[in-house]
């Protein structure tokens, strides 16, 4: 494995928001815990985690676009350097970027091109994005269209297109083919590799293992927000390569694996249990589960189980 | 930013507007007769100490005219109030039942009602009813459903579309059953927060309908009598007969909307507002 | 375009039907009336003395006797032809009486409605764009405060402050009720409209400005504004890119909405500034059982706010792309 350089550092995030239980007490929910990820240049890392597990607040955290009653803890590093929230002001939309889910992310009420170019008029501007669309097929009629005008195969494209326009060193996208059947989702992922082959650092949030497989170098496997491993795409061949049970779990849930799926669910950010949060639905779980549970190196990859050999 | 426990701020908030409104109407029922009290030794006066809000032509102290006008107000309120509501809550659970025909209908009807300025339909109806106590109560009742029916139509049209009403339909049980189990429970909190946030229009208007000269008579101390009646001596530069009665009648308002807001956010279980 | 056709053409006769329904309502309310039109309008003491073929005809012209469907369809036939009847206090056509008044309440009443409007809108899209902060604190704390004051008692405290202490602007009063139009300088009415529309645009703006900021709230929630921010935009360029067409939609339907609520305050207002306007004419003729002036001016404004919500449609489908080119219904 050659060394690259580090684009986004992740160490310990954590972000809570205050809230009201029924009655009057107020509480912090705890959303994401002790998350570790990293991304090198020209890598593509995918989270891998269910639907509804909190891995959008992940992406919204690193663009610093979290709500008003949220707060981010634990450290970003961009490049090496601590990401503040006025850097992250000033790269987002240009060096970090984010692909979002669908076209509702899009405003209804502005053209495709305008919106794009962010209002701007300027020639470079519009060659840029002339430019842009031209490389991934697109006509130049479509940037005339509102977003409701855009037929499916067109949506991904120009979803993809708004992180062209900056100089994007680190791209985010979350849960970009949802709902489209495995022909569109290998070519979506095929511009997320063009960009990951062109440079730079790719972050692809998403529920489905085996699309990550496909595309990505390594996948980190999130669980009731946090991360339990970080593997080589190559260490999902075999069960016994891998390093977390829970991990193990998705692996025998693929369907080239015997879709066999483990009982239970997601502990609930409220219940979460002491130590490690994977324990009530785990088979090997012993006494030593219940206390802090550390994110070790292990064979290559990290692990979040004091059990895991 | 702020440390306090909101919810129990909102709760004290409510406590408090409402205990307010009770004095209020409270104070104003046992000055009734304190308020038509004459007395020429003291007319005219500024406002002071005893009579806080001052006297007017007559001597009559103003501020148990005033409480007196703004009791009989709230009460004229609470019962305008709670008609409309009732009008509201059945137009609107009827307008979301009983099929596209009786939908379209209500909310024709709707539409009619929002399209005649409130207060010439109250002109019309004091009219219709030889003016006085009862046109003013028909009048407001008649007028201020509209919001309310709307709210609760929506509220109504998406509860039948939860999991568990259509369960409870498919069960075959009574519409009746539906409605009174299921469907009620849900309505509730914002029925009564929709009846409270009435409240303060209905008495805005039935104050304005009783200052142009078309809802209770003069002899009654209504504050829209009061304010009417103090205009004939604004020029001689008596401004506390309009000024203070004003001041008591918005801060009336401004506590029902308190009370209204504060109910609303306490009964919404996950906010996460402060 | 056909669909727009067709769905121009189902809101005029909407329109029509709500206006007809609007002047059947109203006809059944004065015809209920306890109010006997001929003392009402005759007086007791003109009755006395008046030969009983004298009040037979009358009797005829008021229509007592005649049941109210044909009453009903008689006036409403007159009315269509334009002839809305004789107003009894003016002594006057009711359509020269409210043409009259009209003229005079309908530029005060479109300087408060562009006022609140252009003021609301701009205080409530300040105010939602920051929520939480102070200037949004004050502005909503102003909205929710005059919102729950009465206009006539704002116009009282106007009164006062502008009229008896500093004397700037005259007391209402000094234009007596009935004095021709064309009589009264434009100065004069430029000083009389003052206050009323003041007082007008004040209460309008605390209503355009708490729905316009309920809006903006929503919008800067929205998962559109929240990749703008991805995208680094921000501050005023956000609001120029997404802010603005998206609050101006709602914003149309508000302040087309929102004439009937001018329309109600004007009432009001004009009663206590003595302005000659149609709100005015509506108290005196409610007052003095003006019946076909009270008739007229009901079925006048209604017609103007009905057509305030019409135009607020039509725009609405001319301004939003997806009912201009999608050809979907609203």
């Amino acid at each position: 494995m050659k060394e690259k350089r580090e684009i986004l550092k992740i160490e310990g995030m954590n972000i809570s928001f205050k809230q009201y239980e029924g009655g009057f007490s107020k509480t912090n929910l705890d959303v994401i815990r002790d998350l570790d990820v990293t991304v090198h240049e020209g890598e593509m890392v995918a989270v891998v985690g269910s639907s509804g597990s909190g891995k959008s607040l992940l992406a919204h955290g690193i663009l610093g676009i979290l709500p008003y009653n949220a707060s981010l803890g634990g450290r970003i590093l961009y490049q090496g350097e601590e990401l503040t929230q006025e850097k992250k002001e000033s790269l987002r939309g240009n060096e970090i970027v984010l692909v979002p889910q669908s076209v509702a992310f899009l405003d209804p009420l502005m053209k495709i091109g305008p919106q794009i170019r962010k209002g701007k008029k300027d020639p470079e501007s519009m060659a840029k994005l002339d430019g842009i669309f031209q490389g991934y097929h697109l006509k130049k009629e479509v940037q005339e269209l509102y977003p409701f005008e855009l037929s499916g195969g067109m949506n991904r494209r120009v979803l993809v297109s708004t992180a062209m326009m900056g100089e994007p060193r680190l791209v985010i996208a979350d849960e970009p083919t949802p709902g489209l059947h495995m022909k569109m989702v290998r070519r979506v992922m095929e511009h997320f590799r063009e960009l990951a082959d062109k440079g730079a650092g790719v972050l692809l949030i998403t529920h489905d293992l085996e699309q990550a497989l496909e595309v990505a170098d390594r996948v980190v496997v999130f669980y009731a927000g946090t991360t339990v491993e970080d593997a080589s795409v190559s260490d999902f061949e075999r069960e016994e390569t891998l390093r977390h049970p829970y991990s193990k779990a998705l692996f025998r849930a693929m369907p080239r694996n015997g879709f066999q799926f483990i009982p239970g669910t997601q502990p609930y950010a409220k219940e979460m249990p002491e130590g490690c949060p994977f324990a009530p639905r785990c088979g090997q779980c012993r006494e030593n589960c219940r206390k802090e549970i550390p994110f070790r190196e292990l064979r290559g990859g990290k692990v979040r189980c004091v059990n895991a050999v | 930013m702020k440390m306090g426990n909101g919810r129990i701020r909102t709760a004290v908030f409510f406590g408090a507007a409402v205990l307010l409104l009770a004095g209020i109407t409270l104070a104003g029922f046992l000055l009734s007769r304190e308020a038509m009290v004459t007395d020429f030794s003291r007319k005219d006066l500024a406002p002071g100490l005893p009579y806080l809000f001052g006297t007017d032509w007559l001597g009559r102290d103003m501020l148990a005219r005033a409480l007196t006008g703004l009791s009989m107000s709230i009460r004229l309120g609470l019962l305008a109030a709670g008609i409309s509501s009732l009008i509201a809550l059945g137009l609107g659970i009827a307008s979301a039942t009983m099929g596209r025909a009786v939908d379209s209908v209500i909310t024709f009807i709707i539409d009619l009602v929002m399209g005649i300025p409130h207060i010439l339909l109250l002109i019309l109806i004091s009219y219709a009813c030889g003016k006085g106590f009862q046109g003013v109560v028909i009048g407001v009742s008649l007028t201020h459903w509209t919001s309310l029916a709307r709210l609760i139509r929506g509220e109504v049209l998406q509860l039948r579309e939860t999991g568990y009403v259509k369960m409870a339909e498919k069960l075959g049980m009574s519409r009746f059953h539906i409605a009174w189990k299921h469907m009620f429970p849900h309505l509730f909190p914002q029925f009564l927060v929709g009846l409270i946030l009435l409240f303060p229009h209905a008495i805005l208007h039935e104050a304005s309908i009783t200052f142009l000269g078309f809802g209770l008579s003069p002899e009654q101390p209504a504050i829209g009598i009061i304010l009417s009646e103090s205009m004939k001596y604004l020029a001689m530069g008596k401004w506390w007969l309009a000024v203070f009665p004003g001041l008591l009648l918005v801060l009336t308002v401004v506590l029902f909307d308190t009370a209204g807001e504060s109910l609303r956010k306490l009964l919404n279980p996950g906010s996460t507002h402060d | 375009m056909r669909h727009h056709l067709l769905f121009m053409g189902k809101q005029a006769i909407r329109m029509i039907l709500l206006l007809a329904c609007v002047s059947i309502i109203a006809f059944f309310l004065v015809s209920v009336s306890p109010v006997d039109p001929l003392q009402a309008n005759v007086g007791q003491a003109a009755l006395g003395s008046m030969s009983q073929e004298q009040i037979g005809k009358l009797e005829a012209y008021w229509g007592v006797g005649t049941p109210p469907v044909q009453r009903f369809l008689s006036w409403a036939s007159d009315f269509f032809r334009g002839d809305m009847g004789v107003s009894l206090l003016y002594r006057q056509e009711v359509s020269q009486v409210i043409g009259a008044k009209l003229s005079n309440s309908l530029w005060m009443m479109a300087l408060a409605w562009l006022i609140s409007g252009v003021v609301g809108f701009a205080l409530g899209v300040l105010s939602g764009m920051r929520e939480g902060s102070i200037l949004d604190k004050v502005i909503k704390g102003y909205s929710l405060l005059i919102a729950s004051t009465p206009a006539f008692w704002l116009a009282l405290v106007l009164l006062m402050v502008f009229a008896v202490w500093l004397k700037v602007l005259p007391i209402g009063l000094s234009v007596p009720i009935g004095v021709e139009a064309g009589s009264v300088g434009f100065w004069d009415r430029i000083r009389h409209a003052v206050l009323p529309a003041l007082t007008l645009s004040i209460t309008g703006i605390s209503n355009i400005t708490l729905h316009t900021r309920e809006k903006m709230i929503e919008i800067m929630g929205s998962d559109y504004m929240l990749f703008a921010r991805a995208r680094g935009e921000g501050g005023f360029g956000m609001f120029k890119n997404h802010g603005f067409r998206n609050v101006i939609l709602p914003a149309i339907t508000l302040q087309f909405g929102s004439i009937s609520e001018i329309f109600g305050g004007s009432v009001l207002v004009e009663q206590i500034f003595s302005y000659p306007g149609l709100g005015q004419a509506a108290v005196t003729a409610g007052i003095g059982s003006d019946v076909p002036l009270l008739l007229g001016i009901t079925v006048i404004s209604a017609a103007i706010v009905f057509g305030g919500n019409l135009t607020a449609n039509l725009l609405y489908g001319i301004v939003d792309p997806r009912i201009r080119r999608g050809g979907g219904s609203l």
